[in-house]
């Protein structure tokens, strides 16, 4: 075995070694570890990715442990997971870049470094998450995920934070409940926990007809429950309190990581442990894909009504999501690589919006109404081109990564005409003129100019680039992270189907 | 031959200080246990009450205005139903799943398949250890026991986020939140004392026992560390934590469940590193059934019962002063 396929290992290793050693660490130094431990994961995870693809190896299996894989626990990489670890540590190590001003006003010094420590907890988690090859390994990991992102929200410490980390807690709970229920119901179906030896037992199940209805349901029930921790339409309520109140670094990850590592888990769940037949076969998909429609729709209403700029985004995450189901509902292999590419476009640009509003909202007094924006593009140049920019790509215009996922979804639902390609084109025709309505009007209103004698009365102050020079380097490689992907999208597109392909 | 003995010298006596309590004439708490009376109505005025009440509903009011909130009331009626029917559907419809299940007990269940027989044959051949569920979830599923672990130091971490009083002096300071909080209760109650002084060093010599016996008998680090945190909660009860904090306090958990926590990883991570290429781990199993033996599995239960055991521990101190 070469040395490179240990990259998942050791960077699930030591993402949890450095949350344990941060709990005896300064504030400082647990900053320090935690940026170094998310940049090796994020080259280690790159390495790991050009090896697979230079010796062309589909995917491996790493055994955890002297025992192979029903007996021990075993994880699993491919160019998809080498792939999305690389894209996660990199989102997180900007997210964090982003916010750390913001953390130092909003959170008490003492309690920064338990925030580092639910950082990098949170990252190991996404990472075995993205890894395993075990259902039960992952709802250990879903739990830690889970019990992390609910003091991220509340490290922020007012009645709107413990509120919405309440809401959050019992709806991710209730999707954790179900997740545990539905990897119980299989175990006793099948007898196993490892996912390839489910999927055997699966199809030999679906073959014979025996226990097809409690098989069924159990799989429906995994479903929902993960479709709930990642806010999908009707489950959605916990969400625009959860990202529009928490810290800022805390929103950008929840938006683009946590919600995507439950996303990736079903996925995985989709391909390894049901089989792609059944769940195309069932009326699973088809549900999924109403819920996503819907999803798309109400999000975006949502976020048109809203005066709050952080609930806006939050409320425009919902659509997002929405998409991404629908492209699961599509049931078609184009569908999931638009789907899969979402995930990339909507983590990179989520995070560049919220991080570029924090910066608006900061020279507008504070204020997170859409009326005291005014002007504000021009007080804070950088947060306004990246606002600028994570709205052009959300609304889908091209050179913007937006607009790549938009055509793979439209292509998708062409190429294989069912019945559900005219709802799918129309849903996504109306959903892009509500999101332009709501990301355009912000964009048109922070380049209003305001009146200097307002901006005066209301203190309003302006921020030079070289004041914040770590703020701008972020929103910069925000920028090109999301041109990347707008502009050079076919070798990406190309990864993601060569990783799904290698999935099952 | 009895003898007639003065009143005060018989009341000292076992026998007279039971008459007198029996006649009501002495009450053998008074003097011994520190009882305080109910003193609510002295100490808190109406004006302070109606303080008090504002405050909570000021809070509320600060995050929704519910009173004038046509839309929250008719929300509040349309959740409660819809609440009802969402589980009523969920429960019928995983009644109607165990339906379907394969039947309890049954020899041909799926489940009963090459992964539990293994376990159950080779189980003390490869791990060294006679209780088999130890040895499965300390050696071949160890992967999944310390993420399991992390979840409990995890959870801990947020319940310090939530609970910790950084505020060392002055009004809502630790010190005077638990002194508030703990304002009615009796504060050296003998009866509590004596039975803690008797049950707490039993309560945790066994939990030592389940966790060191993990391996042979059922039990281990999670049961025996739970064990431990009760009585170590019991102490605390009784004793307060003046004396508690003679020997456990905020950093005593930090350095005891970095200690077991790294170890874990550390050893964990060289067995799966050596498991996975295939090499030697050069651990010695030792005797199955030997206090010594199964490797890493001894030291492993011992590290989780010690997490286990800290955070039964700070969860209690921190909801009860919000620091210790």
């Amino acid at each position: 075995m070469n040395f490179i396929q240990n990259v998942p290992f050791f960077s699930i290793m030591i993402s949890m070694f450095s949350g344990i050693v941060s709990s005896i660490l300064s504030e400082k130094w647990a900053k320090r570890l935690n940026t170094a431990v998310i940049l090796a994961v994020g080259v280690m995870s790159g390495i790991l990715l050009l090896y697979l693809v230079r010796e062309g190896i589909g995917s491996y299996v790493f055994m955890m442990g002297h025992f192979p894989a029903p007996w021990g626990n075993e994880i699993r990489a491919g160019v998809l997971e080498a792939g999305m670890a690389m894209f996660f540590s990199i989102v997180m190590l900007l997210s964090m870049t982003g916010g750390r001003k913001k953390l130092f006003d909003e959170v008490e010094y003492t309690k920064h470094n338990i925030y580092y420590i639910l950082v990098d907890m949170m990252l190991s988690s996404l990472l075995a998450l993205v890894y395993t090859n075990d259902l039960f390994t992952a709802y250990v990991f879903v739990e830690i995920n889970t019990i992390a992102a609910c003091g991220l929200i509340m490290i922020r410490q007012n009645g709107r934070t413990i509120e919405a980390a309440v809401r959050y807690m019992i709806m991710s709970l209730l999707g954790s409940g179900l997740l545990l229920m539905g990897i119980c119901m299989l175990y006793d179906l099948t007898g196993h926990l490892l996912m390839s030896n489910i999927k055997l037992a699966m199809a030999e199940i679906m073959a014979s007809g025996t226990y097809r209805i409690p098989m069924l349901i159990t799989v429906g029930i995994m479903t929902i429950g993960l479709a709930i921790k990642s806010a999908l339409f009707p489950c959605h309520a916990w969400l625009p309190d959860a990202y529009g109140y928490s810290t800022v670094s805390s929103a950008a990850m929840l938006s683009s990581l946590v919600s995507k590592g439950y996303i990736f888990l079903l996925i995985k769940i989709f391909y390894r442990v049901i089989g792609l037949e059944i769940i195309y076969s069932s009326h699973i998909i088809g549900i999924l894909f109403i819920f996503g429609l819907c999803g798309m729709l109400f999000g975006s209403f949502s976020a048109i009504g809203e005066k709050d700029i952080r609930r806006m985004i939050a409320f425009s995450s919902v659509a997002q999501i929405g998409y991404i189901y629908m492209g699961f509902g599509l049931g078609t292999q184009e569908g999931m690589v638009a789907s899969v590419y979402h995930i990339l476009v909507h983590a990179a640009t989520k995070s560049l919006l919220f991080i570029s509003a924090i910066g608006l909202t900061d020279v507008s007094g504070g204020s997170r109404s859409f009326f005291a924006l005014n002007g504000s593009g021009y007080r804070h140049r950088i947060a306004g081109i990246g606002f600028a920019v994570g709205s052009l790509s959300m609304v889908g215009i091209p050179i913007f990564s937006g607009f790549v996922s938009k055509l793979l979804f439209a292509k998708a639902a062409i190429i294989n005409p069912t019945w559900k390609m005219f709802p799918t084109v129309i849903v996504l025709a109306v959903s892009t003129i509500l999101n332009a309505i709501y990301f355009l009007k912000t964009v048109i209103r922070i380049y209003t100019p305001e009146k200097p004698s307002v901006e005066e009365e209301k203190g309003y102050y302006s921020v030079r680039l070289d004041e914040q020079k770590l703020y701008t380097a972020t929103i910069i490689l925000f920028v090109i992270l999301n041109l990347i992907l707008g502009m050079n999208s076919q070798p990406i597109i190309h990864l993601v189907e060569t990783g799904l392909a290698n999935f099952a | 031959m009895s003898r007639l003995i003065p009143e005060d010298e018989y009341g000292k006596r076992p026998v007279g200080a039971f008459h007198q309590w029996m006649d009501g004439v002495r009450d053998p708490y008074t003097g011994n246990v520190e009882v305080r009376t109910d003193v609510r109505q002295e100490e808190e005025s109406e004006e302070q009450l109606r303080e008090y009440q504002e405050e909570v509903v000021g809070v509320i009011r600060k995050v929704h205005d519910t009173a004038n909130n046509n839309q929250y009331t008719l929300f509040r009626k349309f959740y409660r139903v819809a609440a009802l029917l969402c589980c009523l559907t969920l429960t019928v419809m995983l009644l109607i799943t165990v339906a379907y299940l394969p039947p309890v007990g049954s020899t041909d269940n799926p489940a009963h398949n090459e992964v539990a027989a293994k376990y159950i044959e080779d189980g003390m051949q490869d791990t060294g250890a006679v209780n088999i569920v130890t040895g499965m979830i300390l050696d071949y599923r160890a992967f999944d026991t310390f993420g399991e672990s992390n979840v409990l130091f995890i959870a801990t971490c947020t319940v310090l986020i939530l609970m910790r009083n950084d505020k060392k002096k002055g009004r809502g300071s630790a010190e005077e939140e638990e002194r508030r909080d703990s304002f009615y209760e009796p504060k050296s109650d003998r009866i509590l004392q004596t039975a803690a002084m008797i049950l707490v060093p039993f309560i945790i010599l066994f939990g030592i026992y389940v966790i060191l016996n993990g391996h042979l008998s059922p039990g281990g680090g999670f049961s025996g560390g739970a064990i431990i945190g009760a009585g170590l909660i019991l102490y605390l009860n009784a004793f307060g934590f003046e004396k508690t904090e003679r020997f456990f306090t905020a950093k005593t958990y930090k350095w005891i469940s970095f200690c077991a926590l790294s170890f874990y990883c550390i050893a964990k991570s060289y067995s799966f590193y050596t498991g996975a290429h295939h090499l030697e781990s050069g651990i010695p199993l030792g005797t199955p059934g030997d206090i010594l033996s199964s490797g890493l599995i001894l030291p492993l239960n011992i590290c989780v019962g010690l997490v286990v055991a800290c955070t039964m521990y700070a969860f209690f101190a921190l909801f009860r002063k919000g620091g210790f």
